[in-house]
């Protein structure tokens, strides 16, 4: 870790300094692209939490991400209207408020599916967290309270004490700062008594109970922090996009996160975001050139699986041990 | 001493450290444990041997809690087992080694006895400390690996040799300090020289706990253990201290003119 220390630096360097380059450079639309490409990037950071580290392969994650750009949208909507949720809660436009409640809700949500979906394994474990996720989306899809398929409109972004958040640049800085503290504390988590459980667990969770680990309730709490970080994301999402819709939680974005982190490499610190990087920039080149990107997509994403097992990590690291 | 940590519970002087009683398991016709009772005093080496097909792997499953039996009870320390999880009986010292082995492949030896240490060190909830150079976990780690004699302590488990990953196994049980240590035939596999160190190994751990041993290498069973117990097709035929059980014609008869024809 020491001597990826000084990469770390630089690479975090220029992703601070890249606004006034994509200005400078007459190209102030990569800075939204930059921004999406955060957001996801946590998203796929902590699915990598329980996917890579843990061994759980959830394909619901999204619900987490969908859950937290709501709380965010719904807050929003009722702030706007100036009545309470329920007649109790009171909406607010404040991230300070809006970010810590998407985490929360997007936690407890967790808690609950987590609880009942770990009792299972294997095949019928990603089942049951798609059917979950399904439930999810088309609750949203029949709440028409806030928009139903159609989805809602954020008018106006979050306000932080401080910052504009009408700026794209600040809004951009805001995101990297949340991506980098996410990433900073998976790190820590990662490498803590709780990681170390949680890296046996996938490797060997017999051998784990019997050295007397009641494996279920690590990974429960696991799931419940990777839910909390996919809130985050989502609820950054949101405030990017000013629109939430429950295309954020349906199936389709639960694949693309799991991409993100597979195409990335699977329990590395940085695999994520560069698969999120990865997957958005090939999106905007390849859409650029075809309607129908995804089709060449296909082939790309069989031909890491088939030989870079580790992802774009694993490459550059065998790169960097040859070089 | 952790061998008397249960008599210090309060429930009394416990003639028997594990008890089983009446256990019965049946896997569609075939009766795969068949009214089994069996007892481990404190301190003893108790070997189970079988042919085949016996049932040494269900009867060690039901005791570590892996397979629920379908009557009888397992009791432990005085108190009935026979419901805990997996994890809640090694809390209560009851630990386990296995035939085929079980370890973390990706990681070192030492990090293997390391997580073993931890998991006995309390909770594990804790989040941000790095674990990878807590010298509470590696100095404990470290005398374990040191205590069965595999030396190679930063070398990744896939590239170890068989018999170290055997030895690796032992540690990983011994972390847990149990006062039972269940060891599914902990010399499978291994080469002459190397079972005669295991051996030695069982030796020097013998007396400080309690060991239900597993095994098919005759002549290690009967330099090691206190008293034996034959199980055949499910049933506990006989036990009785290694005299006992070479005379008895019930044992030849079904196991030990095979095994130990001159």
């Amino acid at each position: 870790m020491r001597n990826a220390l000084p990469p770390l630096a630089v690479l975090l360097a220029a992703a601070i300094a890249l606004p006034w380059a994509a200005e400078a450079l007459g190209q102030p639309a990569t800075i939204g692209l930059a921004t999406r490409i955060l957001c996801l990037g946590i998203a796929a950071a902590s699915l990598n939490l329980i996917l890579g580290h843990g061994g759980m392969v959830s394909f619901g994650h999204a619900l987490y991400y969908g859950l937290g750009a709501y709380t965010v949208g719904i807050l929003w909507e009722h702030f706007r209207l100036g009545e309470p949720i329920f007649g109790v809660i009171p909406g607010s436009n404040e991230l300070l408020v809006t970010l810590p409640i998407a985490m929360v809700v997007a936690g407890v949500a967790a808690a609950v599916i987590g609880a009942l979906s770990l009792r299972t394994s294997g095949v019928q474990f990603i089942m049951i967290t798609l059917a979950f996720a399904q439930m999810g989306f088309f609750l949203f899809v029949g709440l028409k309270a806030y928009g139903g398929d159609d989805g809602m409109l954020v008018r106006r972004r979050n306000i932080v004490p401080g910052l504009d958040l009408r700026d794209q640049n600040q809004l951009y800085w805001l995101c990297l700062g949340f991506l980098v503290a996410w990433l900073l504390l998976q790190w820590r988590i990662v490498e803590s008594r709780f990681g170390r459980v949680l890296e046996g667990i996938r490797q060997n969770e017999r051998r784990m109970a019997a050295i007397g680990i009641a494996t279920y309730r690590y990974k429960l709490v696991a799931f419940i922090i990777a839910g909390m970080g996919c809130g985050l994301a989502g609820a950054l999402t949101a405030n990017y996009l000013r629109f939430v819709s429950p295309d954020l939680m349906a199936w389709q974005k639960s694949g693309e996160i799991m991409v993100m982190v597979i195409l990335g490499g699977v329990g590395t610190l940085l695999g994520p975001v560069v698969g999120a990087a990865a997957l958005v920039g090939m999106e905007y080149v390849l859409g650029g050139i075809t309607e129908n990107w995804q089709f060449f997509l296909g082939p790309i994403l069989l031909a890491v699986v088939l030989w870079a097992p580790g992802g774009i990590m694993g490459l550059l690291g065998r790169g960097a041990r040859r070089g | 001493m952790a061998l008397w940590g249960c008599l210090a519970g309060g429930r009394g002087v416990v003639e028997a450290l594990l008890s089983v009683r009446g256990l019965r398991k049946r896997f569609g016709g075939l009766a795969a444990t068949d009214d089994v009772t069996l007892d481990v005093r404190p301190g003893e080496l108790h070997a189970l041997i079988g042919p085949n097909g016996a049932g040494k792997t269900t009867l060690i499953g039901q005791l570590t809690g892996e397979i629920t039996p379908d009557a009888g009870h397992v009791v432990f320390c005085g108190e009935d087992i026979t419901r805990l999880s997996v994890a809640a009986r090694v809390k209560r010292g009851l630990a386990r080694s296995f035939q085929i082995v079980q370890l973390l492949d990706d990681d070192t030896a030492l990090a293997n006895v390391a997580l073993a240490v931890q998991a006995q060190a309390g909770h594990s909830f804790r989040f941000w400390r790095a674990a990878g150079r807590d010298a509470g976990l590696l100095e404990p780690a470290r005398a374990l690996l040191e205590q069965v004699g595999l030396a190679r302590h930063d070398t990744r488990v896939a590239d170890l040799s068989h018999g170290e990953r055997k030895l690796l196994e032992l540690a990983m049980a011994l972390a847990a300090r149990p006062q039972l240590l269940l060891l599914d035939e902990p010399m499978a596999g291994l080469g002459a020289a190397e079972s005669l160190a295991m051996t030695e190994t069982l030796r020097a751990l013998k007396g400080g706990l309690s060991i239900l041993l597993i095994e098919h290498d005759m002549e290690a069973v009967f330099a090691l253990a206190d008293r034996i117990t034959v199980l055949v097709y499910g049933r506990a035929i006989a036990t009785g201290t290694a005299e006992e059980i070479r005379a008895n014609p019930a044992v030849q008869d079904a196991y030990l003119a095979e095994e130990l024809a001159p």
